[in-house]
Parts: structure tokens; sequence; C-alpha cells
């Protein structure tokens, strides 16, 4: 599938539009309380946030294959086209950009020019949250659960946050491999 | 997108579970019903500072509400709206600081099932907790302070009774 089409397909399919600040509050929300239950223990933080993005990938990537009616993609670097052009776009109205891609055509970055989730946001102030909090990283769940369910497995985790003080926001994915189809244990 | 936030509102209901069960591992005994307590107050403080946000953010270009309907009114047209893309179907109010909210087809609710009825509405109860801290928490910005119950025996069919208390002089 070329490139524009590939575009042309996020920007086409149909979505119910909400209000994008309702999301980012809510997001907001749920992160800030965490940070208090687990009395700012950042990494737990993170894993939570990644768990939850999983169980929601898992739900989502039904929505996206119903919704965007895209067919198989042939190789991985497609498959990041599609994440990036279709699905950000859909969900979030982003099309973070994919670089930086290994030789083996095995692992790319997106990298966040904007990001929803992350608007009026500060971390706080107490000098750990800066190098231990991944704000956005149920993102990196919802990609894991979302691909896990179309046979991928891959390792996700961001790189640099400009909520941090980086210069970019990216996110690297790395593919492990192509689930085979497994026969499901018997039956007896 | 709005499935976007449909699922983020559906998974923080098993995650605040998930949390409460966490935290009351110390006490040893897995009390079921104090873990349902500390997952709906999770759940409830979660849904109260979402709706002082949304009011704040909301209400911000509007005239000043002349009572207490007139708020109910905002909260059940637009912050609805916003939260749930509709509006609440029913409001009734006895004059003397209670009202009931109805919403025919509440949005959480719409594509639930599950094979036994009654398990389906007891697993659905979990959902409403935050829209109650929702409705709590934007009337406790507009100068309303309330108590809210909600109830969905009929789904897909949720009703919020809200309780004005009076603040004592």
């Amino acid at each position: 599938m070329s490139a524009t089409k590939t575009a042309r397909l996020g920007e086409e399919s149909r979505v119910d539009k909400v209000n994008a600040e309702l999301v980012t509050l809510t997001y907001g929300t749920i992160v800030a309380q965490l940070c208090q239950d687990y009395d700012e223990d950042y990494m737990e933080v993170n894993k939570q946030l990644d768990k939850m993005g999983y169980n929601i990938g898992m739900r989502l990537i039904e929505d996206f294959l119903a919704k965007s009616t895209v067919g198989r993609c042939a190789n991985f670097r497609e498959t990041a086209d599609m994440i990036s052009k279709v699905g950000f776009k859909m969900f979030l109205n982003i099309t973070p950009t994919v670089t930086n891609w290994t030789s083996d055509n095995n692992q790319f970055s997106l990298i966040f020019e904007e990001n929803p989730l992350a608007d009026f946001v500060e971390l706080p102030d107490d000098g750990r949250a800066q190098d231990e909090l991944w704000f956005s990283n149920i993102l990196c769940g919802v990609l894991r659960g979302a691909l896990e369910m179309v046979q991928m497995q891959i390792e996700a985790h961001f790189v640099s946050d400009v909520l941090r003080g980086d210069d970019t926001t990216e996110m690297r994915v790395s593919l492990v491999r192509y689930i085979e189809d497994e026969m499901p244990p018997d039956e007896e | 997108s709005a499935s976007c936030l449909d699922f983020l509102l559906i998974e923080i209901v098993p995650m605040a579970e998930r949390l409460a069960k966490e935290f009351s591992v110390d006490d040893k005994r897995q009390d079921d019903e104090e873990i349902r307590e500390s997952t709906f107050f999770r759940l409830e403080t979660l849904g109260y500072r979402v709706g002082q946000g949304l009011t704040e953010r909301f209400s911000r270009d509007r005239p000043r509400f002349s009572d207490n309907l007139d708020a109910i009114k905002f909260l059940c047209k637009d912050l609805w709206t916003i939260l749930f893309r509709k509006q609440i179907d029913n409001l009734k109010t006895n004059h003397r600081g209670v009202y009931v909210l109805t919403d025919n087809a509440f949005r959480p609710f719409t594509r639930m099932s599950m094979s036994v009825r009654s398990e389906a509405v007891s697993r659905a109860q979990a959902h409403l907790w935050f829209p109650c801290g929702v409705i709590r928490g934007a009337l406790a910005n507009m100068g309303i302070h309330t108590t809210v119950q909600a109830e969905g025996s009929e789904l897909p069919c949720a009703t919020f009774q809200i309780k004005t208390i009076q603040p004592t002089p």
C-alpha cells in the first residue's frame, strides 16, 4: 500500500470525535492518582500504566480493524506506517514520525511532535519524577496489547520525553517475533 | 477519539480493583467487601477530580448560575454531552434538594452483556462509581455540596440520585 493511500485511510476512517481536553484531563488524573497511591514509586506507576495500556490494546485492535478496514501488513515496515498514520491518527489524531530503523528492519522509533495525553502537563518537581516517570507509558502498553492480537510480539518503551526536558518524545519499538498459530491445547 | 476515551473509562475499573487488591494485601485477610469499598473510593475520587476540572474548564464562558437547578441543568446538558455524548434524558426534583437524573442509554452500559442478568448488574455497578464522582466533583466546584448515589438495575439505564447538603452554619 502506498504511503499516501495509508495516510488517507487514517483521515477517512469514520470516528466519533470527543473533546480532547477531556481525555487529557482524565488521563492526567489517573496518572496523578497512581503516583499518589504508589507513594511516588514511579517505576511501579510506569508498570501499572503499561498494564492498563496492554488491556486497552487488546480491545482497541478490534475497534481499529473494524473502523479502518485495512488488510494484512506485508512486513514490519508497513506495520509501523499503519500504526503511525492510521492507528495514532484515528485514536489520538496525531501522526508520529516513524524513523531510526535498524538495518534488519526490526526496530524503529516513533517521534511524537505532539502528544495530546501530555498537554498542560508538568511532572512533579521532586527531583525524581523527571528521571523515573514515563508519563505516557500507557501508549507502550497499548501498542504491545494491540499488536499481540495480530500475531506480533513486540517490546516498546520510551527513550525520551519532552516533559523531562528532552528535545523530543521518542518511543522505541522492536519486534520480538511473529507469533505462530498454535494449536489450542487438547481438551480432554 | 471517542473510542479512545471509552477504552480509558472501561479500563479504570479493573485498574482500581487491582490497586485495591494490591494495597489490601498487608492486612492478610482479603475481605471482598473491603476491596469493593476501596475500589469504590478510588474511582469516586478519580471522578471527583475529573468533575472539578471539567467544570473549571467548561463553565468559564457562561453566565453565573442563578440557582442550584440552573447548575444541575448545566451538568445534565453540557457536561454530560462532553462526557457521554448525550444529554441526561430525565431530570426530576422534589424542589427540596433532591434531584434524580435518568439516562436511558448510559453510554458505558450500551455494549455490555452477560449471560446471567444479575451478574451483569453487579458488575455494571462498578462502572457507575466514576460518574458518581464526576457529578459530585462538578457540583462541588459550582458551590453545591452533595451526595450522589447511582443505580443501574435495568441496563442500559442508569439513574443518579443527588442530594444536596446544606452547609452547617
